[in-house]
């Protein structure tokens, strides 16, 4: 059993036109018993910029809040929110400060950047960036999502399409996974508006 | 003149003299062939790892005043991945015997197969059907003389005979045991929890349904093991009888419906002063007032 494991997660972001999505599982569970169905594990930083932390329960919401306290620093420094790339580079840094004992988390960011360009990108446990132009895929159910999002995704999708793009490959690759899904949630974000919406998903 | 002691003896040994022309391949009890390794037992425990596709898995039965109820989920799992969510785990051993599936799927679907065909010759030798312990002891009898090598099975054994309805649990380490209410698999807690305050002998087979269901919806919800379809099996004086197959998804919404939170406070649009609704009425004042919100 690995650790990254041990609570369950589905965690997968989308590029769309002028608009990026971010979704996730709201299961939390102890190896294969369920303990709740309504956690969260998707944190708004700032209204255009969201990130989502798989794996280990404990690990994503101490390192949720190590994020906030830094943004909130340098908001206050600055007087501005962070850029995404820049935000991906701290996230990165407080990542490998911890080498020899990593948080057990496997980050997605996704964002808008300073003329609404989308971002999206994803690190291992130690901080490694990966960007993608399409789509990232983290979490116990990360086979079937790129399966399902290799198959969905299309370039240049509207909010309402990449809304309805998102969740059902999130919900066809939670229906593969013994530790993920229990519902899902949706954050659809645009330059004006930000949709959120929570999925009913198969509760077994 | 001696006493006639053929019938004590097991049915492929009569079947030879009686009807000299049968196969008695056919009628003797299975064998395989064993690998030549130095550790069998440790060989075989390895191997059985390797080929136990319905690992998670929620199974119960319970004895009522009318009958047997057999209830099983449908998930067959490899490690996290759900690689089917179609099983089925009631097997129809005989119109009268129904067995569970609990472990090995290979293991429980020949042994139980070959349980039938030993069921059905004891009803031509004997020319009455066998009675559920009689089939139970056979099964428990089998896994028995396989101890050690690797097979892996819980199963429960119910049906109903000349002495009404019968619940027997066997599994691969030779045990069987007589009992009222059995939960075997991963989901097996979860189902007793709601099995063991929900049940009453004296239940009516409508109730006797519902809880079966609610005690495999409820392992289904809980253990990430089990899921897809809840089967219901009721066993009456006329034999087993299909009773309902819903999936445990439909099952939570018609439990627990989907109602709109009331939490975020959100701001209601000022509509001009004075108010719409009569002088009294608060609900036109414009304060922030909670909303549901979607």
């Amino acid at each position: 059993m690995s650790i990254f494991t041990y609570n369950g997660s589905a965690l997968v972001a989308m590029v769309g036109k002028e608009c990026f999505a971010i979704a996730s599982d709201r299961r939390l569970g102890v190896q294969f018993q369920t303990i709740a169905t309504d956690f969260q594990r998707i944190f708004k930083v700032h209204d255009k910029l969201y990130i989502g932390l798989s794996g280990l329960a404990s690990d994503v919401q101490t390192l949720q809040q190590r994020l906030q306290f830094r943004h909130k620093l340098y908001q206050l420094r600055e007087e501005r929110d962070m850029r995404p790339e820049t935000f991906a580079h701290l996230v990165s840094a407080m990542l490998y400060e911890k080498r020899f004992g990593p948080y057990f988390c496997q980050p997605v960011i996704g964002g808008l950047d300073r003329d609404d360009k989308p971002f999206i990108c994803t690190m291992d446990s130690i901080g490694a960036i990966e960007h993608s132009k399409d789509f990232v895929v983290s979490g116990t159910a990360s086979e079937s999502l790129y399966g399902a999002c290799e198959s969905m995704f299309k370039p240049e999708m509207d909010p309402e399409e990449l809304f309805e793009t998102i969740s059902q490959a999130l919900l066809a690759s939670v229906d593969r996974d013994c530790l993920s899904g229990w519902g899902g949630i949706v954050y659809v974000v645009t330059p004006d508006q930000v949709i959120t919406r929570t999925l009913k998903g198969r509760m077994d | 003149m001696g006493l006639d002691f053929s019938g004590l003896e097991p049915p492929t040994i009569r079947a030879s003299s009686s009807f000299p022309n049968l196969q008695p391949n056919i009628l003797s009890s299975p064998s395989f062939e064993l690998p030549s390794v130095k550790d069998l037992d440790g060989f075989e425990k390895a191997a059985v790892e390797m080929v136990k596709p319905v690992h998670g898995t929620t199974t119960l039965a319970f004895l009522f005043k009318h009958g047997v109820i057999v209830a099983a989920d449908s998930r067959a799992s490899m490690g996290q991945y759900i690689s089917s969510q179609s099983v089925k785990k009631v097997l129809e051993i005989n119109r009268y015997l129904l067995g569970t599936m609990a472990g090995g799927a290979a293991d429980c679907q020949f042994w139980q197969r070959n349980l039938g065909t030993r069921c059905r010759l004891h009803e031509l030798a004997n020319k009455r059907r066998i009675s559920v312990a009689g089939a139970s002891k056979l099964l428990a009898n089998t896994l028995y003389s396989y101890r050690g090598m690797g097979l892996s099975m819980g199963t429960m054994i119910a049906g109903w005979d000349e002495t009404g309805p019968g619940l027997f649990y066997v599994d691969s380490e030779g045990g069987r045991i007589k009992g009222r209410l059995f939960s075997v698999g991963s989901g097996s807690t979860y189902a007793y929890g709601i099995l063991d305050s929900g049940y009453h002998f004296h239940m009516s087979v409508d109730e006797a349904v519902d809880l079966g269901r609610h005690a495999i919806y409820h392992a289904t919800f809980r253990d990430g093991a089990s899921g897809g379809v809840a089967s219901v099996y009721y066993v009456g004086p006329e034999g087993w009888k299909k009773i309902a197959g819903d999936d445990v998804s439909e099952l939570h919404y018609k439990y627990y419906p989907v109602s709109q939170p009331v939490v975020e406070q959100e701001m209601v649009e000022i509509l001009g002063y004075p108010p719409t609704g009569n002088l009294g009425d608060c609900s036109s004042i414009p304060i922030y007032r909670n909303v549901a919100s979607s």
